[in-house]
């Protein structure tokens, strides 16, 4: 069980339509891999962030597979064209089933 | 610098296949080209003249110089920074009650950027204790007089957290460390450690960061030992990591026992470490490697 999970976005606030834009995103998680062992040689279980995904007006923008080589805080950053006003929904999911969310509004 | 600059590349390379696999590759601009300013802001002085004080050295040059510009991209943006999140979390423990008095920090202090320009100065003689206090010291003392809360360890989490927000309000301003007066037996004391050789490899710190900077030791290059940029968070072991800690680890790593962090050696070594850095610029919570 991941503690201090936060997530962090960052996403201008507004974009002429048709722009491209930089999405950035952060999420404070521990990311342990289930390969290390703690001091008395029991195997931490995996806990990470096994899926990442941004939704743009409910039509998926970027879905990402994460795998325990990746390390802490995990961070994205990506580019995306704005048709038209509307919301960024942010969602990682979690190992041990918690999914946390995220939305960002932009206005054209 | 130029001349290092293939070793650089292999060190970015080792960078992107971590968390930043995705993170677009930083602008081309050369070692220090672009001067460092924070959020767009903050603008950070990285090098500048030595203080008087010191004979060998006649630049001072923050760590930040010395890494690679991925890294020093890091440090542009509080968002990109992920020492930031210690920050953040200090954010919410400043205002947490906490211990017997019914207080938090934000009883006593108001915002945390009350506090703007406290980093700099530190460490700092306290006049009622007869010592001479770093910010460590000074937030367990705040916490177990004032506060009746438990005293955290030097070097845990949430202790270099709250030192990371600290100084991250004082971020730009110059340091300016008193090293005369009563603070100058501990300081002389920390000069002393300074340039004493220790363990089997018989490095002082000076061997290293004084007739070595810019030098590669194995792939990394090493700086001035500067530490206006702690808490510094290390992409090494992806933490936040305090003064003491960077202490402990450089005199292990001459292959000696080592002071404890907290202790009065490392105090004394921390008030002569800031001294070299008079007149850069509060950095912390800064990236490093």
């Amino acid at each position: 069980m991941a503690s201090g999970v936060r997530p962090r976005v960052k996403v201008p606030k507004s974009a002429s339509a048709g722009e491209t834009i930089t999405l950035k995103t952060l999420i404070s998680h521990p990311m342990e891999s289930g390969q290390r062992k703690d001091s008395s040689g029991n195997v931490i279980p995996r806990s990470i962030i096994n899926r990442f995904t941004c939704e743009f007006n409910g039509e998926m923008v970027i879905d990402v597979t994460l795998e325990p080589a990746i390390s802490t805080n995990p961070y994205f950053e990506f580019d995306a064209t704005v048709p038209a006003a509307g919301d960024f929904k942010f969602t990682w999911y979690d190992d041990d089933g918690s999914v946390y969310e995220d939305t960002q509004s932009i206005s054209v | 610098m130029t001349k290092l600059n293939k070793s650089k590349a292999l060190i970015a390379m080792g960078l992107a296949v971590s968390s930043f696999a995705l993170a677009s590759v930083a602008g081309a601009e050369g070692h220090g080209a672009a001067p460092l300013v924070i959020n767009g802001d903050i603008e950070i002085v990285t090098n500048t003249a030595a203080p008087a004080h010191m004979e060998n050295i006649s630049t001072i040059q923050s760590g930040w110089e010395f890494r690679t510009p991925d890294t020093q991209d890091l440090q542009r943006d509080d968002f990109d920074n992920p020492g930031m999140l210690g920050v953040d979390d200090a954010r919410e423990t400043w205002a947490t009650v906490e211990g017997s008095e019914g207080k938090s920090c934000a009883s006593c202090h108001g915002e945390p950027e009350t506090l703007a320009g406290v980093k700099a100065v530190y460490p700092k003689w306290n006049e009622d204790a007869g010592e001479v206090r770093t910010i460590e010291m000074q937030i367990n003392a705040c916490r177990t007089e004032n506060m009746g809360a438990e005293a955290y360890g030097y070097s845990d989490g949430a202790m270099t957290d709250m030192s990371a927000l600290i100084s991250s309000v004082s971020r730009g301003l110059p340091v300016n460390v008193a090293i005369d007066g009563p603070a100058q037996a501990t300081w002389e004391q920390g000069k002393e450690l300074y340039y004493t050789r220790t363990g089997q490899l018989e490095l002082s710190c000076a061997n290293c960061h004084e007739d070595n900077y810019d030098n590669l030791i194995r792939a990394d290059h090493l700086s001035q030992g500067q530490i206006n940029g702690f808490p510094v968070y290390r992409l090494n072991n992806a933490k936040l990591n305090s003064v003491h800690d960077r202490f402990k680890g450089c005199v292990r790593d001459t292959r000696a026992e080592t002071y404890k962090p907290g202790s009065p050696e490392f105090v004394a070594l921390e008030l002569y470490v800031a001294s070299r850095g008079n007149g850069l610029s509060v950095e912390g919570p800064s990236v490093r490697n």
